[in-house]
């Protein structure tokens, strides 16, 4: 049934004129659902070669220019380093070193504003350069002749991350453990967004280097196959890496593993991995899988040619090609040294146009406003757009959604962003969860054909963060119940061996006085009887210590587990284990913490109810801010009737303690 | 700040309704043809009735009330009930038709997207059920009457229910042709002989078969807009088409053909105007074609088997009432899952 509807949809399509699907006639492409193609605005900056850009007089290198832990700073302020000198080692499995573009002085470790979304400062090392770009002593690896554990380790020290933006370390990607299943490396060039060509002129300028790096990374994969992914947009970067390619392999084909270049219809978001993957191959990464799972990996072009200096020169990851383009007077591609500053990038493209009103980091789908011109360049910046209110003018008031599902046949992963809008903005979470929110990628193809102008993407965003959060507290509160579980299980079990010893002691005792007051017999019956309360005595007092001691051993193994889990905790939890004397108190204490709990779940309840009652009422939250503000509101109102049932329960305790 | 994408191209809420406007003109033109001027008063009555009716409930809701007005939907709206109403309708009913959709169906629901029933339908549902002598006595084509009533003679007639001295109302009035063939049908008569009366056409009504093929022709435009999809139009016309084959290949004497179905009554405006409407309709492609299939289907049932002549309203209303239902159960696969 569903392949008849899907067939009579394609034909209706390709006979209906389709701004969507422009290119049908590109061969072996397996088409994703969706997508949207964006006008493209990458002539502009493709007529000028890539220019190196000066050593401006600063450097800033933000610790955090990657997915992952942040890097150990390994100089101090004051130290002179060299140009390639590392600056910063990784710290934990998925990190990246930081290294100094140039040679010069640590001038500053300090907290800086970086180009991130919040805007908001981090720690940078800050580099004033000598100007003498002296090179500190540069390692090639003989990668053909080293084995791959070395190789991979070696990488770790490079820096290099994904460039396409994604930013993650790119040795963890190439790590093996010896055994490997990835039959095929895909490398993506699709560069599918607006604007940004810094991936298509890198291809038409240095094909032969990114066609080696690509063997290099086939090597460490021991991928036999691997497929370079380009839109239709970039014919002259297509012909030049299928000469390199069809040259690479002519030489050593025998025994280089197979090379090829597949062009994809420009089709926005053609370059996301799994899109990509599902396009060249037809292959769809199931959602709790990652690529690897079915023998697939991905590299972005610029990564592969940064491995390939790395290996070939020892060169670590130290600049990039960005795409400064936009309100700009000449857009071109710049490669530009990490930790420049933005403005530097901007006047060597001659300067912004005089109505810029800002720029913008990546492309026009996905990118960000950056918080000024002075924020570095990163290892994620591939391209900068000087924007204007002419170019992206400031979306007009959303109006409601009218379930026109144009949402749906725009998205690439085939969501239902209309069902998850609903349920994002109701904060019905738990719904927007089945309605597999988290497969959203933010492509933003939703919001792009949005006749109501409801910004999807933010929607989504709050929902997963919510969720993330909600996921997180849930996880510390059942840890928090499990520890009281158990804790109050101690209790109970200490008390029925105390009770138990008593019992033991008291029989002892009782036995002796039974003992005493018989009149032994004779001799034998002396004896026997003598050596009875001994013996019980000695017995019961032995198989109390052994039970004791298993306690403890229980007690601290189990503790043991729970501090190790979370150390902050055991500070707490000691004291309440000391404070516990008689069992009476006890007993008043565990009595007073249920009353407690009862009355603050009660208070929780009640607080739930007046929510759900308003909200009925019709004063259901309009937009994200009035939600949150009326929760702030009712945790207020929650922590009020929490903080009064404390104190009537602390004045019933008090009442209670002297009677006890 | 992060808030990407900084680029779009859709149309406006506006534009869409205003095409929606647009593609109904053939159709409007085609009606004034067949019936006369009259049908103007109508649609300007209904238009100015959901503006005011629209304006002022945004007000009392606190609503912003020039980006709701000039959305335009309250027009959609105010056109498809004017169509579907007998073409020389007294003014107040226009009104109180129009009142009702765009009051209690669509403003009291919170407005334009949260309306869970088409605003038209439920207005024409109202009218139908509270004035039904109203509804079903429509005038005869221009072409048919004896004496055909002049624009300032129809204008009368709409606002003061008075005719020339020499015209009488029967004489200008007549049952829809599913009504007769109903009534006739009832009185044991057979279809090709029932069909062999004035009031119907080559393929359904006289005159209303033009205005019909003047709604495909709009709704062609839609499609090529991709204002609708072709999931509503085609599920609908195809479900309303088989069922009457199978009724018709059984007692041809007694069941009408499959043409004469896809050509009378609201059939066309129905399948590219009324179940197009995407607030009140399922949102997933499979669900859109259950929808449609399912109000071809139960308008075929009401039709034959019904106490009304036509059975659009009521069938929109049903399958309205289970869009929540089946969107549920109609969800795509996503990508990378097993299954939807």
């Amino acid at each position: 049934m569903s392949e008849i509807i899907n067939f009579a949809s394609n034909l209706l399509r390709s006979a209906l004129p389709n701004k969507a699907m422009p290119n049908g006639s590109l061969k072996d492409i397996f088409k994703f659902n969706g997508g949207v193609h964006p006008p493209e605005h990458k002539a502009e900056s493709t007529t000028h070669p890539i220019t190196k850009l000066a050593i401006p007089e600063k450097l800033t290198l933000p610790l955090r220019q990657h997915v992952g832990h942040i890097p150990k700073i390994t100089v101090q302020v004051g130290d002179y380093v060299l140009k390639g000198q590392m600056l910063a080692e990784p710290e934990g499995t998925v990190s990246a070193a930081i290294h100094a573009p140039t040679s010069g002085t640590i001038t500053a470790i300090s907290e800086e504003v970086i180009p991130h979304p919040s805007g908001l400062p981090d720690m940078c090392i800050t580099l004033t350069p000598d100007g003498k770009d002296t090179w500190a002593v540069l390692q090639p690896i003989d990668w053909r002749n080293t084995d791959k554990k070395t190789l991979v380790e070696r990488l770790r020290a490079s820096g290099i991350v994904g460039l396409g933006g994604a930013t993650f370390p790119t040795h963890i990607k190439l790590r093996t453990n010896g055994k490997s299943n990835v039959h095929t490396l895909v490398i993506n060039a699709a560069e599918c967004e607006p604007y940004i060509t810094c991936d298509d002129m890198l291809m038409r300028e240095h094909a032969d280097e990114i066609v080696k790096g690509i063997a290099i990374v086939q090597y460490l994969l021991g991928a036999e196959k691997c497929i370079v992914g380009i839109e239709d947009n970039k014919p002259i970067a297509a012909s030049v890496m299928t000469k390199a390619c069809t040259l690479a392999c002519t030489q050593t084909c025998t025994q280089s593993p197979e090379i090829s270049v597949k062009v994809v219809p420009t089709l926005y978001p053609s370059g996301d991995a799994r899109r990509l993957i599902h396009l060249l191959l037809g292959t769809e990464i199931p959602n709790d899988k990652r690529s690897t799972d079915v023998g697939i990996q991905v590299f972005n072009v610029a990564t592969v040619l940064a491995i390939y200096r790395y290996f070939e020169f020892g060169e670590p990851s130290i600049s990039r090609v960005v795409t400064m383009t936009g309100n700009i007077a000449v857009p071109q591609n710049f490669e530009v040294l990490f930790g420049t500053p933005l403005k530097a990038l901007v006047a060597a493209a001659g300067g912004a146009k005089s109505n810029t009103t800002h720029f913008i980091m990546g492309g026009p789908m996905m990118g960000f406003d950056l918080p000024n011109d002075l924020v570095p360049i990163t290892k994620a910046a591939n391209c900068i757009i000087a924007a204007t209110p002419d170019l992206f003018a400031a979306p007009p008031p959303a109006m409601p959604c009218i379930r026109c599902a144009r949402c749906a046949d725009a998205c690439p992963v085939n969501l239902q962003p209309q069902e998850l809008y609903w349920f994002a903005k109701s904060d019905n979470f738990e719904k927007a969860r089945d309605y597999n929110l988290f497969d959203c990628i933010e492509c933003g193809c939703c919001t792009y054909v949005c006749p109501s102008n409801i910004p999807l993407v933010q929607y989504y965003r709050y929902a997963k963060s919510e969720i993330i959060a909600v996921d997180k507290a849930k996880e510390a509160a059942d840890l928090a119940r499990e520890r009281n579980d158990f804790r109050l299980a101690r209790i109970e079990r200490e008390k029925l061996e105390r009770a138990q010893k008593h019992a033991e002691r008291a029989q002892a005792a009782k036995t002796e006085v039974n003992a005493e007051t018989i009149k032994p017999e004779d001799g034998l019956a002396s004896t026997s009887t003598e050596a009875t309360p001994a013996n019980t005595d000695k017995q019961a007092a032995i198989a109390a210590a052994i039970a004791r001691a298993k306690a403890q051993k229980l007690a601290t193994t189990h503790d043991a587990e729970v501090d190790a889990e979370v150390p902050a905790e055991k500070a707490v939890a000691l004291p309440i284990t000391a404070e516990l004397k008689t069992p009476a108190a006890e007993a008043a204490e565990l009595k007073a913490k249920q009353d407690k709990q009862a009355l603050i779940a009660a208070a929780i309840e009640r607080a739930k109810a007046q929510k759900l009652a308003a909200a009925q009422a019709g004063l259901a939250p309009k937009n994200i801010e009035n939600v949150s503000a009326t929760v702030q509101a009712e945790i207020n109102k929650t922590d009020a009737i929490r903080e009064k049932a404390k104190q009537a329960v602390d004045a019933k305790t008090l009442e209670r303690k002297p009677s006890d | 700040m992060n808030r990407s994408p900084y680029i779009t191209d859709a149309p406006t809420v506006s534009t869409i309704m205003f095409k929606v406007l647009l593609a109904l003109v053939p159709g409007i033109i085609a009606y004034v043809w067949v019936y006369g001027g009259g049908i103007l008063v109508s649609l300007t009555l209904a238009t100015l009735t959901a503006l005011a009716a629209e304006a002022t409930l945004l007000k009392i809701r606190q609503r912003p009330v020039k980006p709701y007005l000039m959305d335009m939907s309250a027009v959609v709206t105010a056109w498809l009930l004017a169509l579907a109403l007998p073409p020389l309708a007294p003014w107040w009913l226009v009104i109180v038709g129009t009142f009702f959709a765009i009051v209690i169906a669509k403003q009291l629901y919170g407005g334009l997207g949260y309306n869970p029933f088409n605003p038209a339908m439920v207005g024409y549902a109202v009218l139908l059920i509270s004035f039904p002598l109203i509804m079903t006595k429509w005038p005869v084509p221009l072409s048919l009457a004896e004496h055909p009533l002049g624009l300032m003679d129809q204008l009368h007639f709409i606002f003061s229910n008075i005719l020339p001295a020499d015209i009488k109302v029967d004489a200008i009035t007549s049952a829809t042709p599913l009504d007769y063939l109903k009534t006739q049908l009832m009185l044991k008569h057979e279809v090709a002989s029932i069909t062999q009366a004035p009031i119907f056409g080559t393929f359904g009504a006289k005159g209303g078969e033009i205005i019909t093929a003047a709604y495909l022709l709009g709704g062609l435009y839609l499609l090529q807009q991709r204002i609708i999809s072709w999931h509503l139009p085609t599920a609908f016309l195809a479900a309303l088409a088989t069922i009457s084959l199978a009724f018709y290949a059984i007692h041809p004497a007694h069941f009408a053909n499959p043409l004469f179905h896809l050509m009378t009554g609201a059939s066309m405006l129905c399948a590219f105007f009324i179940i197009t409407d995407p607030v009140s309709g399922p949102t997933t492609p499979k669900g859109k074609l259950y929808f449609a299939a399912g109000v071809g289907v139960l308008t075929y049932l009401i039709r034959v088997y019904g106490g009304y002549p036509d059975g659009v309203a009521f069938a929109v209303l049903l399958m309205n009432m289970c869009v929540p239902l089946i969107d549920a159960l109609t969800q795509p696969r996503v990508f990378g899952h097993e299954k939807g």
